[in-house]
């Protein structure tokens, strides 16, 4: 035989076995869709919670990751003072840039975004201070910061300082703890897929025996006999994702308005992002390759042991 | 084309159902085995496609000793010989036709290669009207004459019937014996197991008795 028309029986084989099985769960579409949904549910879970990550982290993204140091001069330092002041803190160890907000743009910016306009009509003075927003060079040891902390404080007018560094350490731990938890929920539901979708077949092949033994009979090939399975699990595995991806699309349109919402109380123009095509197209081919592992575990193991009586 | 030298088979619970059997069947011969149930007629039988490895001796196919034969092989060695078994061995959620397409398949024949053969197959037994039915819906007969048209639609070099017509009456048997004649006369080498003795004596072809596990 060519080469061109082995080629052709082979994917002439294939596609009997992609089709037979195909068939084989539309003749008990009850089961199939039970074990369809239980692997879309398992899919769904990890990538529901790998999207919630990746969200909280892009809202977070107005955060550059270089902590800032808020230093609030006095009340009464006169302007000459305040510029003078960002310039000597501009000048230190360990600062890359600084901004001055004068107490008028101050007030400003709090009007203009907090729409607190009545509340602050009723001052008869601003009450704000000046603020000299301090941005590091880089992380920094606690050492460091200590030291930064104490020349700040030392200059005149220097009333209070504010540095988020901590906050954001914090959150970083609670970001990596997160991660970690969702990559081990994520390993045991792709077991779970791996288990379910090996006990299907495992069954599907008690169920089957008499047809495998007189494959067997007639001069089946153990690649022959196999090939259905395999598919079984494939498609499977397959329409478990598509279930995860459909989960996931509903999911976020249900949340996208409060969480807009919430993000418009924050001031942010924050919206959820979905999966997106890269996302779903993992989902599919994450389940696809768990559907194969489980159907080939199950075939392994159980093929070999049915011979023809 | 089919020889047995000294071959024993000893089942794990002491039973020895051959015990040294010797024998030479040539190519193109049509042959009857008969003896009393448990002479071994079956076990004869299952050890030419391998559904069972001898205790000893050995068994050559066309030349080929099986016992150098790995397990990997066995398919091939398997679509060489068509089976023709008693109860049948039907594949019952199938139709008639894909029943008997399934050997054609196995081989990854081309699809309108298949239906041809399928259609030939059927023909020679007299059913092709019936393609489309459930083997439940046919009669044992009927039955049986797919398991033979299934046997025989790769055109294999070798035939094997264990009891083709254990459950049919005298005429409906010589009818199947009468298409196992035909496809003999075409040089298919055919071994069929039966205790029918006031038929194959009518049909007179080579026997071999077997008595406790020997050639008699």
């Amino acid at each position: 035989m060519s080469a061109r028309g082995a080629m052709r029986m082979w994917l002439g084989q294939h596609a009997r076995a992609a089709i037979s099985a195909l068939g084989q769960l539309r003749r008990k579409p009850g089961g199939s869709l039970m074990t369809t949904a239980a692997i879309g549910i398992a899919l769904a879970l990890p990538a529901a919670f790998l999207l919630i990550m990746d969200n909280i982290e892009s809202a977070m993204s107005g955060w550059d990751g270089t902590p800032r140091a808020s230093v609030f001069l006095a009340l009464d330092t006169p302007p000459d003072r305040q510029a003078a002041t960002a310039e000597r803190i501009a000048a230190l160890d360990g600062i890359r840039e600084v901004t001055l907000i004068t107490p008028a743009e101050a007030l400003a910016e709090f009007q203009a975004t907090a729409g607190m306009d009545e509340t602050l009509a009723l001052l008869d003075a601003n009450p704000l201070p000046a603020v000299v927003e301090a941005r590091l060079a880089g992380r920094l040891e606690a050492a460091d910061t200590e030291r930064l902390m104490d020349r700040l404080q030392a200059l005149p007018h220097v009333e209070e300082i504010r540095l988020d560094q901590t906050w954001m350490q914090r959150l970083d731990a609670l970001l990596e703890l997160g991660n970690r938890t969702i990559a081990i929920i994520a390993l045991l539901l792709g077991l779970t897929v791996i288990l379910v979708i090996g006990n299907t077949i495992r069954l599907d092949i008690e169920n089957r025996r008499s047809e495998i033994e007189i494959t067997k009979l007639i001069g089946g090939t153990d690649a022959f006999v196999r090939r259905p399975f395999l598919y079984t699990g494939v498609w499977y595995g397959l329409a478990g994702g598509v279930v995860s991806g459909v989960i996931l699309v509903v999911g976020i349109l249900a949340v996208s308005a409060p969480a807009t919402r919430l993000a418009a109380l924050y001031q942010s123009a924050f919206q959820p992002a979905g999966p997106g095509v890269s996302g779903i197209l993992t989902l599919l081919v994450t389940g696809l390759l768990l559907g194969l592992l489980g159907a080939w575990l199950a075939v392994g193991r159980h093929l070999v042991t049915i011979e023809p009586q | 084309m089919i020889r047995f030298e000294g071959v024993g088979k000893r089942y794990p619970g002491g039973n020895e159902a051959l015990r040294g059997l010797d024998l030479h069947i040539k190519p193109g011969e049509l042959v009857f085995v008969t003896g009393a149930s448990g002479a071994g007629k079956s076990t004869f039988l299952r050890l030419i496609p391998l559904l069972e490895r001898p205790s000893r001796g050995s068994v050559l196919i066309d030349g080929v000793n099986l016992s150098a034969l790995r397990r990997r092989r066995i398919p091939f060695l398997r679509r060489r010989i068509g089976m023709i078994f008693q109860d049948h061995r039907l594949l019952h959620d199938r139709t008639v036709f894909d029943n008997v397409a399934l050997p054609l398949v196995i081989t990854g024949r081309p699809h309108q290669d298949v239906a041809r053969r399928v259609r030939a197959a059927l023909d020679k037994v007299g059913l092709l009207r019936r393609e489309r039915a459930y083997p439940v819906t046919l009669s044992g007969g009927e039955q049986q004459r797919v398991g033979i048209a299934r046997a025989v639609v790769t055109r294999p070099p070798i035939l094997l019937a264990d009891e083709p017509t254990g459950n049919l009456d005298p005429a409906l048997s010589r009818e199947i014996m009468h298409l196992f004649e035909q496809f003999n006369q075409v040089g298919v080498t055919t071994v069929i197991a039966s205790h029918d003795l006031p038929l194959i004596e009518a049909l007179g072809h080579r026997r071999i008795h077997l008595h406790e596990g020997r050639a008699a």
